[in-house]
């Protein structure tokens, strides 16, 4: 093994050592503040009542959902040019993650649309899209599974991202042009995250923080994780041979 | 490249798969739908033009692990990969067999299959014109998948699952075009749209295929 | 202390106990992984190291 397979991981977990702890506090910290606040010390919408407190979760894992997804396609196009190991293992970390955000979303919104719009779930662009989000992160953690060997399924996993990036774009513009194809004129608002009054927006931002912090510590911890796994893999492999 | 053309057609042919299987699991998936719903023609006429998309979908993903698990087996993979030629060029020959045994039948099933759900007359054509634009895009597709899961053991189940969320936008855009032409509406945004991503899909994909394939092969 | 939710509160009950109950899940599930990750690796470095 060259050096660099060594050195990089190495140097990634002794600083993500060092600074987990700090990052998985102030995950925890702002979480507890950003939801307390918001589920107590905020007053009800006079239209939607206390159903707006389910904004301080659905919107950042909402965010937090694509964002994750991005991360991943940068940490794909790192791998693929760059080829460091720990680039690829973070995007393996940060898939489940992000498929969590995603179903959040998901069960917060069906909460929401309940009282809202009677139904738990409507065919609206937003929802379809993250559902089919959803679908592309099973994909890609699938294929991680299945693939025995960690470079190739590095390698496909990462082009699976990449072409998966692509389509999830397509079928987002698709379902957008799909739903007013299917319904004209009936325009279910979903963007109450915008243009909200303060004593909303404060406490929302806690949460976004809360959830980014979350989402940092958690692929940390995670990668670490595969990296240990990894080099116990080859470890007991090279004892095998020997 | 037409000599692998003709050999992957031929061996489409004498192994009975393609052909045969695909069209048959599209009648049954047709014949299911009534059952389901209910005889209503009015409901199944509206619904007729998605069941034939959502048909010939399923019946071109039931076909798509057969694209390359023979040669992977027999090794010929190997020796086409060392052949001159490129292997986008491999994959898209894969492709267009796969095309010409599964899609192009599905095409010309769908209006006589039409039949049994009641399509209006305006429909027949929109949705032969729709299939045809679209299911290469789904062959292309579908030899990505195929090239991707090529190497394991239980891979049709995992195939189905990453290029099922890959078929979205050309199911929504050629199943809106058949229903737009069957309810004689303005079809001509859709019908761009999935010309569109049949053209793009056709000239991008077979690289990123390639590359998973030359990878597989390591 | 505890605000009015009125007819929503199984909406936004439901919501904070399911998403909560999603996060602590996976929390603790990479902590668990995380954890088994470890001593396997000293496991198998502390006996590679006794024998070479």
């Amino acid at each position: 093994m060259s050096i660099w397979e060594y050195a990089n991981p190495v140097k990634f977990i002794r600083v993500t050592d060092r600074i987990l702890p700090w990052i998985a506090g102030g995950a925890a910290l702002c979480l507890a503040v950003g939801l307390v606040w918001g589920f107590f010390f905020t007053p009800d919408d006079y239209r939607q009542g206390a159903t707006v407190k389910i904004f301080y979760l659905h919107v950042p894992a909402a965010m937090m959902a694509i964002n994750a997804w991005v991360m991943m396609l940068v940490a794909s196009l790192i791998w693929i040019v760059r080829r460091h190991h720990v680039s690829a293992l973070a995007a393996r970390a940060a898939a489940p993650v992000g498929a969590m955000f995603t179903l959040i979303a998901l069960i917060t919104g069906a909460f929401w649309g309940q009282p809202m719009w009677g139904t738990w779930w409507e065919w609206d662009p937003r929802l379809t899209s993250f559902l089919i989000l959803f679908l592309f992160y099973l994909g890609y953690m699938a294929l991680w599974q299945a693939i025995e060997n960690d470079d190739t399924a590095a390698d496909l996993t990462s082009i699976l991202c990449l072409v998966g990036s692509v389509f999830a774009l397509l079928s987002r513009y698709a379902v957008l042009f799909w739903n007013q194809g299917l319904h004209q004129g009936a325009s279910l608002s979903l963007d109450a995250e915008e243009n909200v009054a303060d004593v909303y927006w404060y406490p929302a931002l806690v949460c976004i923080a809360g959830f980014v912090l979350l989402f940092v510590a958690l692929v940390f911890l995670r990668t670490q994780t595969e990296i240990r796994a990894r080099r116990t893999r080859a470890l007991l492999a090279r004892e095998g041979r020997g | 490249m037409t000599a692998l053309l003709w050999r992957d057609l031929r061996l489409a042919l004498r192994a009975g798969g393609g052909f045969g299987l695909g069209l048959a699991f599209f009648l049954i998936v047709t014949v299911l739908v009534p059952f389901g719903v209910g005889p209503e023609t009015a409901l199944l006429t509206r619904i007729g033009p998605g069941v034939l998309w959502i048909g010939a979908l399923l019946a071109c993903l039931l076909s798509l692990d057969r694209i390359f698990a023979l040669d992977w087996e027999d090794g010929s993979l190997d020796l086409l990969a060392t052949a001159p030629l490129p292997m986008e060029g491999i994959v898209s020959i894969k492709a267009l067999a796969h095309w010409l045994t599964t899609g192009l039948p599905l095409v010309l099933a769908a209006p006589v299959l039409g039949v049994l759900l009641n399509l209006p007359p305006a429909g027949y054509l929109w949705v032969v014109v729709s299939l045809a634009l679209g299911t290469p895009a789904l062959s292309v597709i579908g030899t990505f998948g195929a090239a991707l899961t090529v190497g394991l053991k239980r891979g049709g189940l995992l195939l189905s699952l990453l290029v099922l969320p890959l078929y979205v936008p050309t199911l929504i855009f050629g199943a809106e075009v058949a229903r737009r032409g069957a309810e004689g509406l303005a079809l001509q945004s859709p019908l761009l749209m999935l010309a569109g991503i049949s053209f793009g899909v056709i000239a991008l994909l077979p690289f990123a295929s390639a590359a998973v394939l030359r990878i597989n092969l390591r | 202390m505890m605000p009015d939710l009125g007819k929503y509160a199984v909406a936004v009950l439901g919501s904070y106990g399911v998403s909560l109950a999603m996060i602590g899940a996976l929390v603790w599930h990479s902590i668990a992984r995380a954890r088994r990750a470890r001593a396997e690796l000293d496991k198998v470095e502390a006996r590679l190291n006794r024998h070479g």
